[in-house]
Formats: C-alpha cells, structure tokens, sequence
C-alpha cells in the first residue's frame, strides 16, 4: 500500500485516541435510537459493534462520520475542536463540524453506493482529485496499486453494473482507503454479498486491520470479529450492555442479554458465522 | 398562379422564419429556461420557506395559466408598469420562464430519483452539499431527465409560433404574410406545418442519439 502503515498499537505502548465520543443521543422523532452512547477508538485497533437488528449500529456509526449528526453528545478527534451537538449552532456552523467529521472518515456501505455513471477508477480518484485537489496522475498511480492489492486492476475502466458484489464491494474499499483517512467505517460490508466471496473481503479487511489501520466495522461476522477485534461493543436497545475484548465477550459474556443474542447467532438457523479468512 | 410554383416560391421565406426566428428563439429561450428550471427546481427543494414556497407559487402560475396570456401580460401588460420590452426580449422573457416552470418540476423529480446512498457516498468522500449535487447527483439526474426534457424541447419549438402574435417575425409570422397576400392558406400552412414537424424530427433523432450516449453505464436487460 503507498500509506506507510501505521504502527499497530500493542498493549504495551500507550494507546493514541483517534476519535472520542461521548453522550452520543440520537432521535427520529418521537423514537430515541442511541441513548448516550460513549465510545473511544484507539489508532491502530478495530473496533467490532455487534447487537441485534435496529439496535443502533449503522446509527451510531454515522454519528460518527456526520452522516446523521446526534442531537446530544461530544465528538472528539485528535487534534480538532471537539464537536458538542447539544449546542445550539448556526447552520453554517454545524456544516463545518460536519465537515470536519467527514473528512476525518472513509465509510463502506452494505450496498456499495459506488456511482454508476463512473468508471471503478473516476470512482477511486473523485475523493482524491476533486475534494482533496491532489494532482490528477498521481491519484490514479495510487489508485491503480489500491486496486491491484484487491485483485481488480484488470476492472479500472468497468462500470460498476459489471461488476460482481464482491468486485463492486472491493473498490468501495478501495474508494475509501484512497482517501487516506484518519479512521475507516464499514457497515455490514459482507452482508449483501454471496457466502462464497464473503471470506475474501473478509481477508482484506483483516489485512487493512494488520496493516494498522484503524476500523470500526459494525459486523455479523463473529469469526471475523473474534480474530481481528481488539474491542467489541454489544448494543442494544440504543445502549452499550457490554463492551471487552473478544476473549472476555465471546467465551465469558457477563451480560445476560449479551449471552442471549450470541446464543441466538450461533444456533443453527441463525445468521451463520462465516468462516474464519483464509 | 401555380400553387406548386407559390409553394417552391415560399420555402425560402419560411425556412429564413425558421432559422432567423423559430430556431434561434427556440434555443435562447431553452438555455435560458433550462437555468431558471434548475434554480426553481432547488428552490423548491430547500427546507426554508422563503425559497421553497415563492417557487411552488411560481411554478402554479406558470402551469395554471395559458402560455399565450403570459405572452401577452409581459407584452401588452408589462409597458403599463413602465417596462418595456421589444418583441424578442418579450418572447425570450416569457418563453424561458414558461419552460423554467414546467422542467422545473422535471427536474425536481430527477434529482429524488437518484437513491439518497449516492448523496452519503458524495459525502463520505468528502464532498459537501453543493459539490455532491454537482458532481454526483446532477450527472445522473441528467439521464433520466433526457426524455421527458426532450419533450420540453419539442414542445417549446411549437410554442414560439405563439411569439408570431407579439411581433416576432418567426416561421409562423412569415407564413402569415405570405398567406395573406396569396389567399393560398391550405398550401402555405401546410408548407409552415412541414416545416415545423422536420424541425421536431432532427431533434427526436438528436434526443435518441444523447440517450444512447448516457445509457453507457446501466445494465441492459
Ligand atoms: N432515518 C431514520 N428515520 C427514522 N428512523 C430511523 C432512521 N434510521 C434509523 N431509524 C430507526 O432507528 C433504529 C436503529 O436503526 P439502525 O439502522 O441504527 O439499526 P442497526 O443496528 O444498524 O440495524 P441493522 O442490523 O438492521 O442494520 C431502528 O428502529 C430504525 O428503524
Ligand atoms: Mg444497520
């Protein structure tokens, strides 16, 4: 990869906060979906959310990202202003902390959202070029050696409907590392996609996560979350019930609730967990 | 007089009408319009009530009232409040916003239509509101809007014979005046309706091949 990788962080050395947050409270309405949330992420680790359907995952993490700004809570980023959504701001104001939060992330979505009417390489390069103004060339030299380490550099001048889930999935990887940012988010990236292809972009998120990036991946994926996790939140109901590594989470869950919904995902007839990457 | 002679006689004067009135005319008040609709359109999106709702009333007026009275309050009507317009800023003025009204809702529509994932796609990558809307939304709302713009077009080329009742010496205009010193009304208006229709023919074409161009990055059945 053309990013120096970052150094991942060990439980020796002190653990650098990339992105801070606290009291996250998020409402639609009348209906109260996160109710104060707290969440650090560390540089370097992989933060696993887990929890069960409408519990609050892709909310949250688009609170962070500012996709859906909270109504409550701080936002801390290393080196930035923290970002208090309880105060009440102007509207060019709250488009500038917004602004802020989105160019600290790159985010991966369930179902891609790469943009059909460009090419697998104008989708890489449109961050890179148009919003970060690098020079042309060398954002497409990046972009080629991103897609090449994802095996689709033959796929640079395809349109997005050629290509295959995994394929589509893999540039919406790669359209997010291109960007180079602080802090990676994946919603459920292996949720839409064939059980035969899941392991291979399962694979490369693990190399991203050796590699020393820092994630936040909301996953069903219990293997995935067990071998590359160095955190894991359970939510539920909007709230945290747990939080631990994933050798306390998994093999000693202390919560109840905790227990239950890991029962229930493990069953058979529940979501499968998929097999560990190769 | 041979009508076959009148008619050979009067192709030159209609054509002229056609491609120093109708045509020119066609164009301005379109690029004009398309301008006017595209900012309608946003107004009529924002969230605040001092944009949204002087374009929904704008929008209703231009719908709800007959183009050829629009004409003829900014013609006749206007000069009574101190402006005045010659009849080809007239017709542009009134033509344009008649246009403007009615692609405005075309292309409001358009825009919903692109999935709101390809807004949060412009914004995870960094883009914000403006630069989204410019760069990802717009470009697709584009190929969607193609036909039903197309039929915009053709409609307004039809629609300038109306300017021929305000003074603009246009194809219809031209017709009129042949018409009326030869008395060979059937020849000369079926002629001008010719003329009109192989106009509206070239652009159907054109509005296919600009299709075709745009449909390059979706899926064929
Ligand atoms: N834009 C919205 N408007 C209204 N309600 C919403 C909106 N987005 C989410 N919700 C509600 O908030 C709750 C949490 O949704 P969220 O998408 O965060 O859950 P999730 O944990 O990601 O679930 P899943 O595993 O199904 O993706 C749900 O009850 C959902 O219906
Ligand atoms: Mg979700």
């Amino acid at each position: 990869m053309s990013r120096m990788p970052e150094p991942t962080a060990s439980a020796s050395a002190p653990r650098e906060t990339v992105l801070s947050a606290q009291g996250i409270r998020t409402s639609f309405g009348e209906l109260t979906v996160l109710h104060g949330v707290d969440l650090e992420v560390h540089r370097g680790c992989v933060t696993v959310l887990i929890g069960p359907s409408g519990s609050g995952k892709t909310t949250l993490l688009r609170a962070l990202n500012g996709l859906t700004p909270p109504q409550q809570g701080v936002i801390g980023l290393s080196g930035e202003e923290p970002i208090d959504f309880g105060a009440a701001l102007t509207r060019r104001a709250r488009e500038a902390q917004r602004a802020v939060l989105r160019d600290a992330s790159g985010m991966v979505f369930q179902h891609y959202n790469l943009f059909p009417n460009k090419t697998v390489l104008q989708n890489v390069v449109e961050g890179p070029v148009v919003v970060q103004k690098r020079p042309r060339a060398d954002a497409e030299a990046e972009a080629r050696q991103l897609l090449a380490r994802v095996g689709i550099e033959a796929k640079e001048d395809a349109y997005p409907f050629e290509l295959s889930g995994g394929q589509q999935q893999r540039v919406g990887i790669v359209r997010a590392l291109a960007l180079r940012p602080r802090l990676l988010l994946f919603d459920e990236p292996t949720s839409s996609l064939d059980p035969e292809i899941v392991g291979d972009v399962l694979a490369i998120m693990k190399e991203l996560a050796d590699e020393g990036w820092t994630m936040v991946v909301v996953t069903h994926e219990l293997a995935f979350a067990r071998e590359v996790a160095d955190e894991v939140l359970f939510l539920d109901h909007g709230v945290v019930v747990e939080r631990g590594s994933p050798a306390e989470l998994f093999t000693a869950p202390r919560e109840p609730r905790t227990r239950a919904f890991l029962e229930r995902l493990l069953r058979p007839g529940g979501t499968p967990p998929a097999p560990p990457p190769p | 007089m041979d009508v076959w002679q009148l008619a050979w006689d009067s192709l030159g004067p209609l054509l002229r009408g056609a491609a120093l009135g109708t045509i020119p005319l066609t164009l301005a008040s379109f690029a004009l319009g398309m301008v006017l609709a595209l900012l309608i359109a946003l107004a009529r999106m924002s969230p605040l009530p001092a944009l949204h709702l002087p374009a929904r009333f704008l929008i209703s007026v231009i719908r709800g009232t007959p183009l050829l009275v629009q004409l003829f309050v900014v013609f006749f009507g206007l000069p009574s409040l101190g402006i005045k317009l010659e009849p080809w800023p007239s017709a542009i003025f009134a033509l344009s916003l008649n246009v403007g009204g009615y692609a405005a809702e075309t292309i409001r529509a358009a825009i919903l239509s692109v999935p709101a994932g390809q807004w949060e796609a412009g914004y995870t990558i960094g883009m914000s509101r403006a630069l989204t809307l410019r760069r990802i939304i717009l470009p697709q709302a584009a190929r969607v809007s193609v036909p039903p713009l197309s039929n915009t077009f053709i409609g307004l080329v039809k629609d300038t014979s109306l300017a021929s009742l305000i003074l603009v010496n246009e194809l219809f205009r031209e017709a009129q005046r042949i018409a009326a010193f030869s008395l060979q009304f059937m020849v000369i208006y079926i002629e001008a309706a010719a003329v009109y229709w192989v106009i509206c023919l070239a652009l159907s074409f054109a509005q296919g091949r600009l299709e075709s161009r745009l449909d390059r990055y979706v899926a064929h059945a």
